[in-house]
């Protein structure tokens, strides 16, 4: 089993580094949740809330997929948008996202 | 007055399914919805899409796993009240729980299950400062009775199909000036109503603000002026009697937050036993219960409805003996 680092920066501003499969198809908001950190996932990783948005602060080597039209629909639902939000749910974890930075978006 | 055996608050998977489970044991059930239809979110916000884990359905789409749990449900005869917000809940001098809701519909029963999900849908509030002192004097989230507008200067946010309808139909000659501002150039809604905003906005009937977000609101008594943040251009104001964020709705406890139960982290804090809150009577079952090791899955909640239907019983006849009942001997003889 193969597994990464990220690094996820909670509301508070504090750091949590996890450890993370890349052979379960995970996602981040699956990893957050596990973690227990405040995300919530409403809508069960469908891109149907906006929830799970967070920034990557530092994609590390990743060519992170684009932005789906579902994803970007989404983002308009949520606020505090910036160019590197992202829904967590459609960041599926890979071996090159080792080292990746991830900030929660503040509630919203 | 609606008199039930198990008023179950949320009509969604869960509470569908108690009714089955409590029908058989011959208890009868009673949900209120905030939502106008049955299903919860599977039906409010994702019926076209397939869930993979339900028992048996190796793939499911949300609406017809609704459909299939009123169906389960039908021969048990739940009554409904949709479209009403559980409000308040007191107990009579029977050990009788009576919950009355926002439009003023009163039940009544000696057991209450809470399958309330995440809780009520409510319009997002974007994070603006000093916004609620606005709410109601120049600021709405839902647009109720367009005549309302008439006359007034109205400024929309939003990019989905709520936010590009209201602005083409307040634009044909209802409100005196629409400007609708939406954070990026591209829209979710459905084609014919962008074509019509961007055609609008080229005759200079309305004004469209892409790339901008409101930051700000200003007024004396009543709302009169918001402020955009503009990409590229900064900080605008524009001048306007109404402002309508249209950023589609969240779940929020709601009023359940004020039942005097334990709340820990959004969600209701149970006995695993039988799913019973630390109020007597009063259960919580599906994604609005804690404890733990808890999982928010459907099947889940099948489980907890399923014991805390056994322990209602208990409770509302001490003195008789319940049998777990197959429904491969008899069958199911609904009322």
């Amino acid at each position: 089993m193969s597994t990464i680092r990220v690094t996820v920066i909670d509301r508070e501003d504090v750091s949590h580094e996890l450890e993370a499969p890349t052979d379960m198809n995970m996602n981040v908001m699956e990893l957050c949740k596990s973690a227990e950190l405040p995300v919530e996932g409403t809508c069960g990783g469908m891109a149907m809330c906006a929830s799970c948005h967070c920034y990557v602060e530092d994609a590390a080597s990743a060519d992170l997929p684009g932005k789906s039209d579902d994803e970007e629909d989404m983002l308009d639902e949520a606020f505090h948008v910036e160019d590197n939000s992202r829904l967590g749910c459609q960041l599926h974890l890979r071996d090159d996202m080792d080292g990746m930075v991830i900030r929660l978006a503040p509630v919203g | 007055m609606i008199q039930t055996d198990i008023l179950i608050i949320g009509a969604g998977p869960c509470g569908l399914f108690t009714v089955f489970e409590a029908g058989l044991l011959k208890l009868r059930c009673h949900l209120i919805d905030a939502l106008p239809q049955a299903g919860g979110q599977c039906a409010e916000i994702y019926p076209k899409k397939p869930i993979y884990d339900i028992p048996a359905y190796p793939e499911i789409l949300a609406g017809d796993l609704v459909d299939q749990l009123m169906a389960q449900a039908a021969p048990f005869k739940p009554g409904f009240t949709l479209g009403e917000r559980a409000e308040t809940i007191v107990k009579d001098d029977e050990d009788q729980f009576i919950v009355t809701t926002n439009r003023g519909t009163v039940h009544r029963a000696p057991i209450i299950a809470i399958a309330g999900g995440l809780g009520c849908f409510e319009p997002r509030k974007p994070p603006v400062d000093r916004l609620e002192e606005y709410e109601d004097r120049g600021v709405e989230y839902i647009i109720k009775d367009p005549e309302f507008y008439r006359g007034k200067k109205v400024v929309i946010s939003g990019g989905g199909d709520s936010a590009l309808d209201w602005t083409n139909f307040l634009a044909d000659g209802v409100a005196s000036e629409v400007t609708l501002v939406h954070r990026r150039d591209g829209f979710r809604g459905h084609p014919d109503s962008v074509q019509k905003v961007i055609d609008l906005a080229e005759e200079g009937r309305i004004r469209l603000l892409t790339n901008g977000e409101v930051v700000g609101v200003d007024g004396e008594e009543h709302l009169e002026g918001v402020t955009v943040k503009h990409k590229t251009e900064g900080d605008i104001r524009l001048g306007c009697d109404h402002w309508v964020p249209l950023f589609g709705l969240s779940p929020k406890l709601g009023p359940i937050a004020d039942w005097n139960l334990n709340i820990s982290k959004n969600a209701i804090e149970v006995d695993t036993f039988d799913y019973s809150t630390g109020v007597d009577g009063i259960y919580a079952i599906g994604d609005i219960n804690t404890y733990p090791g808890k999982l928010k899955l459907i099947l889940c909640g099948f489980h907890e409805a399923t014991l805390m239907v056994q322990s209602a019983f208990k409770r509302i006849y001490p003195d008789k003996n319940l049998v777990l009942k197959y429904t491969t001997v008899n069958g199911v003889n609904g009322f």
